[in-house]
């Protein structure tokens, strides 16, 4: 009798909430995910913009500081370039061509994470900084957790920081 | 059952998603014929799918200078 090998994992910590990085971060979420592997990406800081529910910008939260932030920040159609941003268009133009050379686009690769079973889990801390809340959030986001929670399910993972 | 997909206007990651996603939506024993290009595709999907425990059956190349995979679920 063979005994089940388990699944390899991956542990992606997506902090970066620029265009180009969340495009990285998904792309090895995806295929790790469809090669088998377990993954779970762990949001914190400027990467919790890519789960706001509301996708565009809305002054989010309760302060006036943190609903300029996240006003200013905006959601996943907001994301910056991480070079060249040229206020914004520059994620726009880069889309463009992403789907000219028929390479999936940001919202596709979110669409697929969430079909091949990807886990989504947000930073605690970060959120209560934003002041954001699992309610403003995407319902694919599966728990909040603090990071000796990340750690311990990551502890036989690799852990990747994006 | 026979499924056919064609993944040869598709670039990483989205070869192996595809693949996977229709995959999970057949049954045990149904077959996935799998058009694709050679280079990433052709040395990753194989071997990924009998990872999962899927048995490709075939592998050839086509004429335009492509790969027909079979894997049976």
């Amino acid at each position: 009798m063979t005994l089940p090998i388990d699944k390899k994992k991956i542990s992606i910590v997506c902090f970066s909430g620029d265009f180009d990085k969340m495009v990285a971060a998904f792309t090895i979420a995806t295929g790790a995910a469809a090669t088998n592997r377990e993954v779970t990406i762990f949001f914190t800081f400027w990467g919790l913009n890519a789960l706001k529910k509301n996708k565009g910008r809305v002054a989010t939260g309760k302060s006036i500081l943190a609903k300029t932030f996240n006003f200013l920040m905006g959601g996943l159609n907001n994301l910056p370039l991480s070079r060249l941003n040229f206020f914004g268009a520059s994620s726009k133009l880069m889309t463009m061509m992403m789907k000219k050379h028929n390479v999936a686009t940001l919202p596709e690769l979110v669409e697929a994470a969430h079909a091949l079973g990807v886990r989504i889990v947000a930073c605690e801390m970060a959120m209560r900084i934003l002041e954001v809340e699992k309610s403003d959030m995407i319902e694919e986001v599966e728990d909040v957790v603090g990071v000796a929670t990340f750690l311990n399910d990551s502890e036989d993972a690799h852990i990747i920081f994006i | 059952m026979k499924h056919f997909l064609d993944i040869t206007r598709e670039t990483c990651p989205m070869t192996f998603v595809k693949v996977k996603l229709q995959l999970a939506k057949m049954n045990d024993g149904e077959q996935l014929e799998v058009l694709l290009n050679k280079g990433e595709p052709l040395d990753n999907v194989p071997r990924s799918c009998e990872e999962q425990g899927y048995e490709v059956l075939s592998n050839e190349p086509t004429d335009n200078d492509k790969h027909l995979i079979l894997i049976k679920k």
